[in-house]
């Protein structure tokens, strides 16, 4: 009963903020209903007994991508009204791209049938938590499906880190452990200046 | 094991957990106050002053009058704010500190949740803490409160990846998610040997030192430098919505303590032999390290803000990643099993996998499963 209710409550709650997003005038408002719609994700993932999914996509998803989002969005400089009146023009894209998804999804539940290796998780793991059957399952069968992962996300991260890196002359920078061994002997002279003199 | 039994329960055990939450919330709130007392005595005592001492005997009622101050005056909303945001992030602030309290074990059995991915979900929360203060900065529409803001999404999202790491080098040698199997795993017959402070001391430090980077607190408070930013997020804030924000920020540093205490200090487990375990210890050693963070509140002045991304990233981030690969060396080089895969993990039965004396344990199986829930 209460988990019907939990059930509707986070499906619904991720299906109106997904829609808030599209329609919400200020975009900072769309990246938090964004957020909202990843809450409501995580919360339907820990009904199904994905606990540790639920706990990953709050981690990864909101509390980094999304506060980048945010800080992006917020840091932008554009007038968003004016891109508001150019609705139209991205209207046939969008539509297209929505047709799609909604084509791969009917393709996949109508593909979709009980196959005896998908079981719910809880049958799989008894007594075992779920982080443990997975960590069982990506270090062995698919561990190098799993190394070719990070070796994308090390590329990826490269790259970005190529293409803004550049090295400017006369920046001036701080040694921090130039600062911290500098010494009162050698930093300061002590000069015993004469009244009406100078130095 | 998520809390099956709660699916199932029905009313009954809705009701039950219900008071369970309020019982440690209103435990939580009252010793917040005196802990907010302690925190301003400290200080004063520091810089040779009295501090409060007005309200009550010894001042001790000066939390709830500053309380009732808060709750009583007017709220005021700028005329250039985004209303709902506004008003919405000190309640997230609050409510996000709250519940991350749902899956702390007091002692042992005494936690409304025993989540196996318990730590994670601590980390979750935690990282969603940086929205009420970004969203409170944005939603002010005043220049402070903005770079208050940013400061304090750049500063958590960094000290959140080292605080990841030290969480990490921990669960190696618990290899459990769940807090009370890290805490069981601390024990010992010596008593405070067992802690893990003693086998990751660097890490430690560590993580008390982006414990107080994470929580906004001095030296690393440049969110609200009041020097510079006024006092950052918070410049537009009055009244209640104020009032959220702090608590919630002193609701998160208890959390940090707690969690301190939990990872390195043996969390209920006592430090001394013979004298018996309890919720007596956990909260004795909570305030030990509350009177730290006060006391560094007092002492450490101000870090620059390209000193604080240096110390996070280049520092504790490349320390706490050597100190992962090293422990995971180490416990693979010397064939040191982690805590649940042990013969003790198991006779508390709180072990993973296979029991490793097969002859005499038996495997644990959906009975046993059923008794450890019964147990919980």
């Amino acid at each position: 009963m209460i988990q019907v209710l939990a059930f509707y409550l986070f499906a619904i709650t991720a299906v109106v903020s997904g829609v808030m997003v599209v329609f919400s005038r200020n975009p900072v408002h769309s990246v938090l209903w964004l957020i909202l719609a990843f809450f409501s994700a995580a919360g339907l993932f820990v009904m199904m007994g994905a606990e540790f999914l639920a706990m990953l996509l709050m981690i990864v998803y909101v509390g980094a991508v999304a506060v980048l989002f945010l800080f992006v969005v917020m840091m932008l400089d554009i007038d968003f009204a004016a891109l508001r009146g150019r609705v139209a023009e991205y209207l046939p894209i969008g539509l297209a791209i929505g047709l799609v998804l909604i084509m791969q999804l009917s393709f996949g539940f109508l593909a979709w049938q009980e196959v005896d290796a998908v079981r719910p998780a809880d049958e799989l793991s008894r007594g075992v938590g779920n982080a443990n059957q997975l960590g069982m399952v990506i270090y062995t069968k698919y561990v190098y499906a799993f190394q070719v992962a990070g070796l994308i996300l090390l590329v990826a991260m490269i790259g970005a880190i190529v293409l803004t890196l550049r090295h400017r002359d006369g920046v001036k920078k701080q040694n921090v452990l130039e600062q911290v061994w500098r010494d009162p002997k050698e930093a300061v002279v002590m000069r015993d200046v004469k009244p009406g003199g100078s130095l | 094991m998520l809390e099956s039994s709660f699916w199932d329960g029905g009313l009954g055990t809705f009701i039950v957990i219900t008071a369970q939450c309020l019982l440690v919330l209103i435990c939580l709130l009252i010793s917040l106050a005196f802990l907010l007392y302690m925190d301003r005595k400290v200080w004063a005592a520091v810089q040779l002053r009295r501090g409060p001492n007005v309200v009550g005997p010894f001042g001790l009622l000066q939390s709830f009058a500053d309380f009732l101050k808060f709750v009583m005056k007017e709220i005021v909303i700028p005329a250039g704010a985004d209303r709902t945001v506004f008003l919405l992030a000190p309640m997230i602030t609050f409510v996000l500190a709250v519940i991350a309290w749902a899956v702390i074990p007091f002692s042992e059995g005494w936690v409304i949740s025993d989540l196996n991915v318990g730590i994670l979900y601590l980390f979750a929360i935690s990282s969603l803490g940086v929205y009420g203060v970004i969203m409170g900065g944005w939603a002010a529409n005043s220049k402070y409160p903005f770079l208050g803001g940013l400061r304090s999404a750049a500063q958590m999202v960094s000290y959140e990846v080292s605080i990841g790491f030290v969480i990490v080098t921990v669960l190696l040698m618990v290899g459990s998610l769940n807090l009370t199997d890290i805490v069981l795993s601390q024990e010992s017959t010596w008593g405070i040997t067992g802690w893990y402070f003693w086998q990751q001391p660097v890490m430690f430090i560590v993580f008390f030192i982006s414990a107080l980077a994470e929580t906004n607190r001095p030296p690393f408070d440049l969110p609200e430098a009041e020097s510079e930013l006024v006092a950052g997020y918070q410049v537009e804030y009055s009244s209640t919505p104020y009032l959220l924000f702090m608590i919630g920020e002193y609701m998160n540093i208890v959390m940090m303590c707690a969690l301190t205490t939990i990872l390195f200090f043996g969390g209920w487990l006592s430090p001394i032999p013979g004298l018996p375990d309890g919720v007596l210890w956990f909260v004795l050693k909570i305030v030990f390290f509350f009177f730290l963070f006060a006391m560094v509140k007092a002492i450490v002045p101000r870090y620059r803000y390209d000193q604080l991304m240096r110390i996070g990233w280049k520092v504790f981030l490349p320390l706490s990643l050597a100190f992962v690969v090293i422990t995971a060396g180490v416990m693979k080089g010397f064939d040191i099993q982690p805590w649940t895969m042990t013969e003790a993990a198991h006779e508390r039965g709180r072990g993973a996998g296979d029991a490793p004396v097969p002859a005499t344990q038996p495997v644990p199986d959906a009975s046993d499963a059923a008794a450890l829930e019964e147990q919980n």
